[in-house]
């Protein structure tokens, strides 16, 4: 352990002692009734470390033996991370005080879950990767479940916890049988020990069995049945926090293990990857037709979109590798937007969840009505919204990898997806009279819609340059 | 045979048979007895590998203090565990099915298994010799020093599931009378207590 | 002789015979502990105790435990025989079991093993099942909240008795009693010892030991104005005999840790007076003094106030003080009044 060990993790560290501090403030100095100020301070602690890990440049260094990996791709994965998870706190902040949900543990367990996501992104062996896993599921878990006098919530959380712990092993199971074969957990020994062109059926069973554990993480088809009911138990800010930050730490993780550390064998792990692709695809777009409650549609959709992502990551290139960063990015300022609208969806003092609720919205509320449009135009990919890039990005990347196929089937659940999006914007312009929705949205719930598509329409200029570190970032992880 | 041999033959068949009364046996009292049987019988497996420290902390971590809490769960769990059990049973078909398979792939991979050649080398020594070094003070070296980070995040994991007990189940309950011990033991007669000169036949009043 | 002594058959007789040593002095020091804990108790509350059998009484301990063992053993109806049974063995073996490890003078030991404190601590944290199996095993809800009261009770206390020890471990450097006891041997005879150095620590030892062993004032799993006697309500005759021999025999153990980690052992108190058994064996008697004076003289915790002092008093201080001793002895603060690891090794 030397300085520039310390050094490299500072961030991080500054975070772990940033949450310390505030437990110890909340637990001995207020309790809940500093929930408040907590909670924007740890978002201000968020943004903080964004724009410094942001304007941080340098190359890439290991720390702790080559445990702690700061390269291009970590520092782009932890900026996306902790914005968002900035944004969701603060949109979150009225909906929890409202319903006498705001206490002092939850902005403590989102800063630990962030920290888990960091040390996730920046892992650089298979013993960090699950330290980092662990620490954020573990979080996840527990905040899933915060609402602890609502049956769904217990449930959601009860059930986030206990198939996650199965993925767990099976992630372990597959980490102890790379380190039967390569004899090291570390990305660059593992890296080392599949040089050779074939692998050999013990490594390929420990990938299979990594990448089904992943798998879980990211809720791609067929490890996502959690999804939908633990998107619509727990409380909503949770969930928008869960179809956020953690799906952005996942799936770096993911393209982090398979670049890093199984690189050669990309022709191995490439097929099971775009079967997961393909198969979240269908099945987001396909399962959410169905869907009355507009939590369990983001869920589906969400699967969808990982489906995508996975698309990038399934082509193997560096290309392949910036569309995913830069669908992910985009993935995620979608979502914002539209959950900060979901935050404020109410009816007489209760937060309404379905989708007809939201009958001629345009009236009411024409503004965040046109925002929302923008938002879901994007989301389903339509031209020329910014949504549409970040699709057109993996597609492409999957047509130079030679898999035309892949993009095709893209193409295709894209137009299925559009559907449901498209019956929201419908319901909202011309549905029928019913009842609609009464609350108001606060400051920063109507900032961040309004922002998100914002986004959306200035970004086809240039996508405000996040393609240059994209490829930064993938230039760093695929060598 | 030697005598470790032979403690090494009583250790081991001691643990695989107290692990399979652990699932055979009725009562689930009884389970987790066995289960501490075999807890202990590992620490002696461990002690006859030289690693004592290892051992003390099985017996000490394991059986004093996470067994104990086994046993509390279990004795005051009012669940009928034979019906549970029996419920079970109808499963089994599949779940042997699905076992079979999972132990045919298992056997193919073994079968199959090889290691990388530059497995043996990246191996290499995790921690020095036990004759080097006592086995308590490797430990420490490659805990404290060589992983360093993960140890700090496996507190940090234990930290978060801390929280998540105490925000998922402390309730503070507000109409119980709370014992102060600093206000009992500062109470002094002067404000405790008042005299009265009472009169006889008249009462306080 | 010595030929035979040399074989594996004649090695086992030593052992076999340095065995009994140890257990018998053990079971004799037994009888008149429990005699001279009933002597101090009553020469408190004024009254005369034991007087009748032998001597000024010494032989009542001898009388009591005869009649215990000829007496009919009563089982109740619904009693899980094999660990009702189990449960009191299982107290008096474990306790007799950590006496493997103690040394009463230099190289007075049985098993010199280089964990020794670890195995004492590890043995001792399995007694708590002792009590926990016999309350289960005795099918009576009184029984049984004694041993989930007593469970609770040891478990609370294990953790500051643990981190006590830590603080000792640092000074040392080594976890073997020998070492502990060497670390201490210094130019200022009973000032070098570690009550010194670890002085709050000596006091929270001493009453986490009572809280351990659940003696007055923390009897609660035996607290005989609710729960009759606790978890040894169902027995009778000889298993009730181990129980509370078993019980004795852990106080008496935690008397001679008291002496190893911070009295120096079998030190001499003055330097130039020669060390030896007799010292060790001394401070014992004198602690176990103090432990029957406590029973006399200290009122009974309630059960909440002993939970509240073992988890929110003696865990935050006993953990402060480990970190505190760390520091104390990286830096080797006093002359290193904390860091004893070249004379400890």
């Amino acid at each position: 352990m030397t300085r520039a060990d310390l050094i490299a993790v500072l961030p991080e560290a500054l975070l772990a002692l940033f949450a310390l501090t505030a437990l110890m403030w909340g637990a001995f100095g207020g309790k809940d009734r500093i929930a408040r100020p907590l909670l924007y301070a740890t978002a201000a602690m968020l943004a903080l470390l964004a724009l410094w890990i942001g304007s941080a440049g340098g190359g890439a260094s290991t720390a702790f033996g080559g445990m702690f990996v700061n390269d291009a791709f970590a520092r782009f994965a932890k900026v996306t991370i902790l914005v968002a998870a900035a944004a969701v706190l603060v949109m979150g902040e009225d909906f929890l005080a409202r319903r006498d949900l705001l206490r002092f543990e939850y902005p403590v367990l989102v800063a630990l879950a962030v920290l888990g996501m960091m040390m996730m992104v920046s892992a650089g062996d298979l013993m960090a990767l699950y330290m980092g896993l662990e620490l954020q599921s573990l979080a996840l878990y527990v905040i899933a479940a915060m609402r602890r006098d609502s049956l769904k919530s217990t449930e959601a959380g009860l059930k986030y916890f206990v198939l996650g712990a199965l993925a767990s092993g099976l992630l372990l199971y597959g980490a102890s049988l790379t380190y039967g074969y390569a004899g090291t957990t570390t990305f660059a020994g593992i890296l080392a020990a599949v040089r050779d062109s074939t692998l050999p059926l013990g490594l390929l069973f420990g990938l299979v069995f990594l990448v089904a554990g992943l798998a879980f993480k990211v809720s791609a088809v067929p490890f996502h049945m959690w999804t939908p009911d633990v998107y619509e138990g727990a409380p909503t800010p949770v969930t928008a926090f869960f179809a956020t930050a953690p799906k952005v730490g996942a799936m770096a993780l993911f393209a982090r293990l398979l670049h890093d550390a199984f690189g050669p064998a990309g022709h191995d792990w490439g097929q099971i990857v775009a079967f997961l692709a393909v198969a979240s695809m269908f099945l987001g777009a396909v399962a959410a037709i169905g869907q009355r409650d507009i939590k369990r549609l983001m869920a589906y959709s969400s699967i969808g979109h990982m489906g995508f992502a996975l698309v990038g990551l399934a082509a193997g290139s560096a290309t392949g590798v910036q569309a995913m960063l830069v669908y992910l990015a985009i993935y995620v300022t979608m979502n914002v937007g539209v959950f900060a609208f979901i935050l404020s969806m109410e009816r007489d003092g209760r937060h309404v969840t379905d989708i007809a609720s939201l009958s001629l919205l345009a009236r009411a509320e024409p503004t965040a009505a046109l925002a929302l449009l923008i938002l879901l135009f994007s989301l389903a990919g339509v031209p020329p919204l910014v949504g549409f890039f970040a699709k057109y990005g993996v597609l492409v990347a999957a047509v130079q990898a030679d898999m035309v196929w892949l993009a095709l089937a893209g193409v295709i659940a894209s137009v299925i997806g559009a559907f449901y999006y498209l019956r929201i914007v419908y319901l909202m312009y011309f549905g029928q009279e019913g009842e609609g929705l009464d609350g108001a949205m606060s400051w920063s719930q109507r900032a961040l819609l309004v922002a998100a598509a914002a986004v959306m329409l200035v970004g086809v200029v240039n996508l405000f340059g996040i393609e240059g570190p994209a490829a930064a970032a993938a230039a760093a992880l695929v060598r | 045979m030697t005598i470790a041999a032979l403690a090494f033959y009583a250790f081991g068949i001691t643990v695989v048979a107290s692990g399979l009364l652990v699932v055979l046996a009725r009562n689930p009292v009884h389970s987790v007895l066995w289960l501490i049987l075999a807890f202990i019988s590992s620490a002696g497996l461990f002690v006859l590998l030289g690693a004592e420290f290892v051992a003390m902390l099985l017996v000490i971590v394991y059986v004093g203090a996470v067994a104990v809490l086994f046993l509390f769960v279990v004795m005051m769990l009012d669940i009928d565990f034979a019906a549970l059990k029996a419920e079970m049973a109808k499963y089994v078909p599949l779940a042997a099915l699905i076992a079979l398979i999972l132990m045919m792939q298992m056997a193919l991979a073994y079968g199959a298994w090889t290691t990388s050649e530059v497995a043996d080398r990246l191996r290499g020594a995790p921690a020095p010799a036990p004759a080097e070094m006592h086995n308590t003070r490797a430990l420490g070296m490659i805990i404290y020093d060589r992983y360093l980070y993960l140890f700090q995040a496996a507190g940090l994991i234990l930290l978060v599931a801390m929280i998540g007990a105490i925000v998922l189940t402390l309730r503070h309950r507000t109409n119980i009378k709370r014992q102060d011990v600093l206000a009992q033991i500062y109470r002094d007669p002067a404000t405790a207590m008042e005299l009265k000169d009472v009169k006889p036949g008249q009462g306080l009043g | 002789m010595d030929e035979f002594f040399s074989t594996t058959l004649g090695m086992f007789t030593i052992m076999l015979a340095q065995s009994l040593l140890v257990v018998g002095f053990v079971m004799i020091s037994l009888l008149f502990l429990v005699y001279g804990d009933r002597k101090i108790w009553a020469a408190v509350q004024m009254r005369r105790g034991p007087n009748v059998v032998g001597a000024f009484g010494v032989l009542q301990s001898v009388a009591d435990a005869l009649k215990y063992v000829v007496k009919e053993i009563v089982v109740p109806a619904g009693v899980d025989r094999p660990v009702y049974f189990l449960a009191p063995m299982l107290s008096f073996v474990l306790a007799v079991l950590a006496w493997a490890v103690i040394p009463f003078a230099d190289g007075w030991v049985l098993a010199d093993i280089n964990v020794a404190i670890l195995f004492v601590f590890a043995v001792s944290s399995l007694e708590v099942y002792g009590v926990i199996m016999g309350g289960w095993a005795s099918n009576s809800k009184y029984a049984f909240l004694g041993s989930l009261r007593s469970a609770a009770q040891m478990i609370s206390y294990e953790v500051s008795l643990g981190f006590i020890i830590i603080g000792v471990i640092i000074s040392t450097g080594s976890m073997s009693f020998g070492a502990i006891v060497a670390a201490q041997d210094g130019p200022y005879g009973l000032f070098s010892w570690y009550w010194l150095p670890h002085l709050p620590m000596v006091v929270l030892f001493f009453v986490s030991a009572l809280a351990e062993t659940n003696r007055p004032p923390f009897d609660l799993p035996e607290a005989e104005s609710e729960l009759v006697a606790g978890f040894m309500v169902e027995y009778s005759s000889t298993p009730y005999l181990l129980f509370m021999a078993g019980e004795y025999i852990a106080i008496f153990l935690m008397c001679a840790l008291m002496s190893l980690l911070f009295f120096g052992g079998w030190l001499s108190p003055v330097p130039g007076l020669p060390d030896g058994v007799l010292w060790m064996v001394g401070k014992m008697a004198f602690f176990f003094f103090l432990f029957a004076m406590v029973k006399a003289i200290v009122p009974r915790y309630r059960y909440d106030q002993l939970m509240r002092l073992g988890w929110k008093v003696f865990l935050p201080m006993s953990l402060g003080w480990v970190a505190l001793v760390a520091f104390l002895a990286k830096f080797e603060v006093l002359g290193g009044a904390w860091a004893r690891w070249p004379v400890g090794g």
